[in-house]
């Protein structure tokens, strides 16, 4: 049976992928080049546009990707502007909830990572402890900060590439109370010791309940966009976004489902929904960022389409199928784990897609990296998916996975993923969004620059010293000669260097938050004038 | 792409193939395995300690899965045979673990079958393992001037405890020494090997 279905799952996977070769050869999913064209307006392309950058950023930035032709289209401009004004108030919602979260979770993190190597440290109190804060911090993360930050982009991304205002906001507004509501219960419950005991699936199944109806309400506004949508062709962010926002739902219920799930089949389940809700969520919806902010940026449709329709598809089919990774050497099923491997390394292929494609598009134009903070963030955030990702395939590989399996490389590897690459590329949409969300400019232009690098040196030192450490400590675990101890004993220097490593990106993140709080209450240097708007900056030109 | 349709209709197809072979699959293939003859169901006491097992995060940093020789020296550090299928059929949810920040649990009630040393271990982890980076649970005990009647006063290393006090084990760690001495699979099994 094992061999019949590893065999099918195979033939399954090349069939389809030489039905997606074919499909694209043939032009069955429209990879024409126009398509990359659809988040600019008539006449738009050659105009670059960043928001956060100061005025004098964006004419280095302007100078920089050479002379422009005509204004764009004004009427198109002023559609997209009607676009922005209708989904205002409800991505601000989102992104202040996000923010809030991220803060929250940050301290929680960086109270977990002191605990290991302070094992003592506030040690009277229970929700502390390091089982408790440790599971605070990544529902924090895995359920407050990344999807309220990825789902607001998304709201304020699809009216403008479907040209349309948001339909049914509200829907999305009540979506985003119960999540909320939900989320702060799950979190209170894991605090006080409440916990279904699954990793990713801690949150008691009673109050997962609120997040399904929250995450329902959200995607009906995105429903009703696109059957609003007043463009031929649907582009390739909205694909990542939508087909997101459709995975989640069926991701979160099969995996919480009470009373159906056994032992270890469980753990299987358990981790085809933990690795999916990273591969099939949260990575879609940063991907689906970058595919609009970079090329938006440098006012450059992305070089090849049908190199972004391939990643797409790619992505889809191998990601689902690489949950069992985690289990190699577990007592589960054999063919279980060789699938897992076998479709992780086909990760490659969506992987190399995006980045050629983000690198040709960015050749040549380099120096933007200088005047705009959000590409910055965002291909930082490419860069990083292209790391995270290739590592995480070649960890997989058993020869590889003895040694870093059960250790803190994996945490690393982890943060590479969710935070050098999600959270990164959402801190880039968020710095381009909340001028247009709050029409006005960042007060503190130096707040960026200080948030991008702590984020930046944090992350650096913190998956450097987890993956060394990591290593180190799995290597030191295979060696019978050695005592377990010396595995423990190994790793505290690096765990005192993660620490190091959190505390800056902590630090970042208050100074986003700060600034954040700035744009919103209207403080600060009032740098207000009308430049910071690509359209009436053109059209004054 | 002009039409939604061959978007929806590819992401239904993909997370349902995703789903049936991860999901479907397994739990045809597996949900015939029974428990082996020497496994016993959790008694209420056990399970009340898994729980509290569970309540405590010990999942994190404690794996219970040990792996085969070929792949690693897990039986030769004491943690047992390679499990099984099978070992797990009691354990809902499971608990397999990802992490070895500390040792594999899975057969800690063989290699240290004292109540009292684990007892004593979960108030005080550095009191028996120096070097140990494990939290304390003190939270779940309490320190008296004597034990009432029916109270488990813990004995613990000279040092551990404030003079004159005693420290005195709560119900909850009662039944979490008690779930950890009860794991114990060394039970004979058919190992088939893994690949």
């Amino acid at each position: 049976m094992a061999t019949t279905l590893l065999l099918s799952a195979f033939m399954i996977s090349i069939v389809a992928l030489a039905f997606f070769i074919v499909a694209m050869i043939k032009g069955w999913f429209d990879p024409d080049a126009r398509g990359a064209e659809v988040i600019f307006a008539r006449d738009e392309i050659g105009h670059t546009e960043d928001p956060a950058a100061s005025a004098a950023s964006r004419h280095a930035l302007q100078a920089g990707a050479g002379a422009r032709d005509g204004p764009p289209d004004a009427s198109e401009l002023e559609s997209r502007a009607a676009a922005d004004r209708s989904t205002g108030t409800v991505t601000f919602i989102f992104l202040s909830c996000a923010v809030a979260w991220l803060v929250a979770a940050s301290l929680a993190g960086v109270t977990a990572s002191v605990k290991l190597h302070a094992p003592d440290w506030l040690g009277a109190y229970e929700w502390l402890s390091f089982g408790r804060i440790r599971t605070l911090h990544l529902n924090g993360v895995a359920y407050g900060w990344t999807p309220m930050a990825g789902l607001g982009v998304a709201l304020w991304l699809l009216p403008r590439l479907l040209k349309t205002p948001l339909v049914g906001a509200n829907f999305a507004i009540i979506g985003a109370i119960a999540w909320n509501a939900g989320l702060i219960a799950g979190l209170g419950a894991i605090a006080v010791g409440f916990s279904d005991g699954m990793e990713w699936l801690e949150m008691p199944w009673q109050v997962d309940l609120l997040l399904v109806a929250g995450g329902a309400l959200i995607a009906i506004p995105l429903v009703l966009t696109i059957r609003a949508r007043r463009v031929d062709h649907i582009y390739v962010s909205v694909w990542y976004m939508g087909a997101a926002l459709f995975w989640f739902p069926v991701l979160f219920l099969v995996g919480n489902v009470p009373g159906v799930h056994f032992g270890v089949q469980q753990a299987a389940a358990n981790w085809w929904y933990g690795h999916n809700v990273l591969g099939l969520f949260y990575t879609p919806i940063a991907l689906g960022t970058i595919y609009y902010f970079l090329p938006k940026v440098l006012g450059a449709p992305v070089r090849s389409y049908a190199l972004s329709m391939l990643g797409f598809w790619t992505l889809a089919f191998f990601y689902g199928q690489v949950g069992a990774h985690h289990l190699i050497g577990g007592p589960i099923p054999g063919w279980l784990v060789t699938l897992s491997i076998v479709q992780s390394m086909m990760m490659v292929i969506p992987v190399l897609a995006f980045s050629v494609n983000m690198y040709l598009t960015m050749k040549g134009r380099m120096g933007a990296l200088l005047h705009s903070p959000t590409l910055r963030f965002v291909a930082f955030a490419g860069l990083a998916y292209l790391a995270s990702s290739m590592q995480g395939s070649f960890e997989a590989l058993r020869g590889v996975n003895t040694v870093t399996h059960f250790t803190h490389y994996t945490v690393g590897h982890a943060h590479l993923g969710m935070y050098a690459f999600i959270a990164m590329a959402l801190f880039g949409g968020i710095y381009f969004i909340m001028p247009r969300v709050m029409e006005r400019e960042w007060p503190y232009p130096r707040l960026i620059l200080a948030h991008f690098w702590l984020s930046a040196a944090g992350i650096a030192i913190y998956f450097v010293s987890l993956t060394v450490g990591g290593w180190l400590q799995g290597e030191a675990m295979l060696d019978a000669a050695r005592p377990f101890m010396e595995s423990v004993a190994l790793t505290l220097p690096y765990l005192k260097a993660r620490s190091v490593g959190g505390i800056l990106m902590t630090l970042g993140h208050l100074a986003f938050a700060a600034h954040f709080a700035a744009m919103v209450l209207r403080l600060g240097p009032a740098r207000d004038a009308a430049p910071a708007f690509g359209h009436l900056e053109a059209r004054n030109a | 792409m002009r039409s939604e349709k061959p978007l929806i209709a590819g992401a239904i197809s993909m997370v349902a193939v995703a789903g049936f072979l991860l999901v479907v699959v397994p739990f045809i293939q597996l949900k015939d395995v029974g428990p082996p003859k020497g496994l016993h169901p959790y008694t209420t006491a056990q399970q009340r300690g898994r729980d509290e097992y569970i309540r405590q995060g010990c999942l994190y940093c404690h794996s219970q899965q040990p792996r085969d020789r070929s792949q690693a020296p897990d039986g030769a550090r004491g943690w047992g045979r390679p499990s099984v299928a099978g070992d797990y059929y009691y354990d809902r949810p499971h608990l397999l673990g990802t992490m070895r920040t500390g040792p594999d649990l899975l057969n800690i009630g063989a290699r240290q079958p004292s109540l009292d040393w684990h007892l004593g271990h979960l108030y005080q982890p550095r009191a028996y393992v120096p070097g140990s980076i494990m939290p304390g649970y003190p939270f779940l005990f309490d320190v008296k001037d004597s034990a009432e009647p029916g109270e488990r006063a813990v004995s613990l290393p000279p040092g551990a405890v404030p003079a004159g006090k005693v420290v005195v084990a709560q119900p909850r760690a009662l039944d979490l020494a008690a779930y950890l001495v009860s794991l114990d699979r060394t039970y004979p099994v058919i190992e088939t090997a893994r690949p």
